[in-house]
């Protein structure tokens, strides 16, 4: 108390404060990107369109995975290593599954004759789900870092703020995701 | 060596719980190139701000040649800008590049992060009591964007085809397809690219800048103890941090329109005969998502300069600063109306007239919280016991500018008056007064002020006073009359107006407007010449607290070290505007509250 430099115990972690503001700063790019899209919607030559299947299936995987990456946080807190060194591990995999389905979904839509340039529907469905992919990717270049490191013998990590860190944006871009699924199944 | 030793240490030990790690073995690099003191990294926005200032308003001062007159050929054009300015005389399509950059230049490049990132790197740690940014790291990265943008579009100008040219705005379809212009190629695609680096070198310093104020603040600095300065910058990161991103996906867009083909701005075009593929895209909802950045883009730049002018006017009147908590509030209804008042940028655009309306409302609606900031300056400066620093003469010329050219705004908030005005010089006087000249006002107050705490040394006070007289005569006799020219609907961007029976009137005009342009940017040189020389050669500062200020800020040595503070950070005990309380002339924030002292401000 006496040093002058006092913490209050609910003072949020600098970092954690952070990312919240970044997530804000995402949230409105994707804000603008939907009323774009809604703008668009309601002019002439707009196409409806039925989401491929492979979005779907990527749904499933990216709520499972933001489970194992909660329960990770729980494990580490516990001191449970290895536990958590799995569950960070199989988040990875999910997050990469994820991507790979993304990937799948969109080649089925171009398949189907719905190719960026046919219709600026189909534009807006590349650029939107895409931008969303790119976010995953950011996420999981950071899961491969923390599994890495916990798989490293010679690193030791006691502080959880960056396992909180991590799980915080993995659930962000997971209820974004499902922001956008609705959003895209609303407004067609 | 070991006095050295001893002192690091003890300085180690000092703040050894603060968020970042600290370079005892500080090298060239690690201290003046990728550092991560907040200090350095604010002299590097600072720097690199006055470079592109110089560039930006030598651009100004070119077609300003061209607008004095049309006919007349400059030799030293053609050694300058080679084919562009063929026998000396401006090719059209540079004229194009050369407004196009200047707007953009001094926008983003100077008044945004020239602004923002010098001050609010520099002063939110010292006013608040922190040792440094939340993340010294993204504060680094943060600059190190911004020189990569800045040599991005540096490099556009050296293009073939010349750097971007469909104004400022890179409405679509001149930004959207290469065959329109020849500033449409490869100079398009740099600015784009640029301005991606750009908007992620601002977001990364404004989630620092808001998370070192809301978390960083040293003990007994609660919200409302902070500097009107800090308060305004918190508003100007908040601004940037939700309204860049939108413009980052209007430019995302914008490059795939580009370059695959897509047509979310195309619809129906002819390019040289030639009819584009494109269809159903529509060029206005670009300009909804540019101006949603762009007008909370008004007040990132304003904002700080508003912060900064009432901690100049407050600590210089030797007064507290009149109405703080209404100053705080109309910053932040400034920040909210910001949002919710783009479209006036497009009463033109076939925008649905009651739709106008409500914008019209809402952008009139800005003129109150305005007003309140202005009678609270003229307020504070009222029998004051004014001290003509010159930072003080800026911050009032700030002031003055304010009004001015917020007066002409009540004007084009007006969706009928706007159909005549829109596009015309009145628009040009009104938003370079304001916003241009006044944050540039704003700016130099804070480089005066705050130049002995950057420095140690002070800056030429003659030189600062002829710079001072020059630039506000000046600004005023350079703007002013482009209201009449405005009125009489001169349209803005036109490279010849000579053409125009209406317009020949002004050519007289004209000519003095360039050649006031050509003596302001003169002195400008003189205080860039003042600014280098005297960061070796200047007069040594010798007192800690050299204009005798409340502010955190001056209660670090002369040339604080990496950390700020070398023992411990003060505690604050009172507001920062304590000045003529009780009889003291001022009262620091770091002293504690008297036994008799009167409870109230």
């Amino acid at each position: 108390m006496e040093t002058g430099e006092i913490k209050p115990k609910n003072k949020i972690h600098p970092h954690k404060f952070t990312l919240w503001v970044g997530i804000g700063s995402i949230v409105m790019m994707f804000a603008g990107l939907t009323s774009a899209y809604i703008v668009k919607r309601n002019q002439a030559g707009w196409v409806s369109y039925d989401l491929p299947k492979a979005f779907w299936y990527s749904t499933i995987i990216i709520l499972l995975s933001s489970l194992t990456v909660q329960l990770s946080v729980k494990a580490f807190k516990e001191r449970a290593m290895s536990k958590y060194r799995k569950l960070m591990f199989s988040t990875l995999v999910l997050g990469v599954l994820f991507i790979v389905l993304q990937y799948f979904g969109f080649k089925q839509f171009w398949n189907a004759g719905m190719t960026l340039q046919a219709n600026v529907a189909f534009s807006f469905l590349y650029i939107i789900v895409g931008l969303h992919g790119l976010h995953v990717i950011g996420g999981i270049i950071a899961l491969m870092v923390m599994s890495l490191k916990a798989f490293s013998t010679k690193i030791r990590i006691y502080s959880s703020v960056p396992v909180e860190l991590i799980s915080t944006y993995w659930h962000f871009v997971d209820i974004l995701w499902i922001y956008l699924l609705i959003f895209l199944i609303m407004i067609r | 060596m070991s006095t050295v030793t001893a002192q690091e240490a003890t300085h180690h030990e000092a703040h050894g719980d603060a968020h970042h790690e600290h370079h005892h073995h500080e090298t060239f690099i690690t201290k003046y190139v990728f550092s991560q003191d907040h200090k350095t990294i604010a002299k590097q926005f600072l720097v690199t701000g006055i470079i592109w200032a110089f560039i930006g308003g030598l651009f100004s001062v070119i077609f300003r040649l061209q607008l004095a007159d049309p006919n007349a050929t400059y030799p030293f054009l053609e050694d300058l800008l080679g084919h562009w300015a063929k026998g000396g005389k401006l090719q059209p399509e540079f004229y194009y590049a050369l407004v196009t950059m200047h707007g953009t230049i001094l926008v983003f490049f100077v008044l945004t992060a020239g602004l923002s990132g010098t001050f609010a790197n520099f002063l939110i740690p010292l006013q608040i009591g922190a040792r440094d940014m939340a993340s010294p790291m993204l504060n680094m990265l943060s600059y190190w964007f911004f020189f990569l943008a800045s040599v991005i579009m540096m490099s556009s100008l050296f293009v073939q085809t010349g750097p971007a040219s469909g104004g400022w705005t890179i409405y679509p379809p001149l930004s959207a397809l290469g065959e329109a212009s020849s500033g449409s190629k490869i100079g398009m695609d740099l600015w784009l690219v640029s301005m991606a680096m750009f908007i992620v070198s601002s977001l990364l310093g404004g989630l620092n800048y808001i998370t070192t104020i809301l978390n960083m603040r040293t003990k007994g600095m609660s919200m409302t103890r902070m500097p009107l300065t800090i308060w305004a910058l918190f508003f100007t990161a908040v601004l940037g941090v939700l309204s860049f991103p939108v413009l980052l996906s209007g430019a995302i867009l914008l490059l795939f329109d580009r370059n695959l083909g897509t047509s979310f701005y195309l619809s129906d075009i002819v390019v040289a005969g030639k009819i584009m593929p494109n269809e159903g895209g529509s060029a206005i909802l670009f300009q909804h998502l540019f101006w949603f950045l762009g007008h909370p883009e008004v007040y990132i730049i304003l904002l700080p300069a508003m912060g900064m002018s009432s901690e100049i006017l407050s600590v210089n009147s030797r007064k507290p600063i009149f109405g703080y908590m209404a100053m705080v509030g109309s910053l932040f209804a400034i920040t909210i109306l910001a949002f919710l008042v783009w479209a006036h940028h497009m009463f033109v655009t076939g925008l649905n007239p009651f739709l106008g309306s409500v914008f019209v409302l809402l952008t009139l609606l800005i003129a109150v919280p305005s007003a309140i900031k202005v009678f609270n300056w003229l307020t504070t400066l009222w029998k004051g016991n004014i001290r003509f620093t010159p930072g003080m003469l800026f911050a009032i010329g700030f002031v003055s500018l304010f009004i001015s050219g917020g007066l002409t705004g009540i004007f084009l908030g007006n969706s009928a008056l706007d159909i005549h005005l829109h596009d015309t010089y009145f628009v040009i006087a009104h938003f370079h007064i304001v916003m241009g000249v006044a944050s540039f006002f704003g700016m130099f107050a804070g480089v005066y002020h705050w130049y002995p705490k950057m420095f140690g040394r002070y800056l030429n006070n003659t030189l600062a006073y002829i710079h001072f007289w020059v630039t506000i005569v000046g600004a005023y006799l350079i703007f002013w009359p482009m209201h009449y020219e405005g009125l009489a609907g001169m349209p803005r961007r036109y490279y010849d107006f000579s053409n125009w029976e209406s317009f020949k009137m002004f050519s007289g005009l004209n000519q003095f407007i360039s050649i006031v342009a050509l003596v302001v940017f003169a002195t400008q040189l003189l205080f860039i010449i003042n600014f280098f020389y005297s960061i070796w050669k200047g007069r040594k500062v010798t007192k800690q607290n050299p204009w005798e200020a409340n502010t955190l800020e001056w209660t670090t040595p002369i040339r604080p070290g990496h950390g700020n503070w070398p023992g411990e950070i003060p505690e604050v005990h009172r507001w920062p505007y304590d000045y003529a309380k009780d009889g003291k002339d001022f009262i620091p924030q770091n002293v504690p509250f008297g036994a008799d002292e009167s409870k109230d401000h």
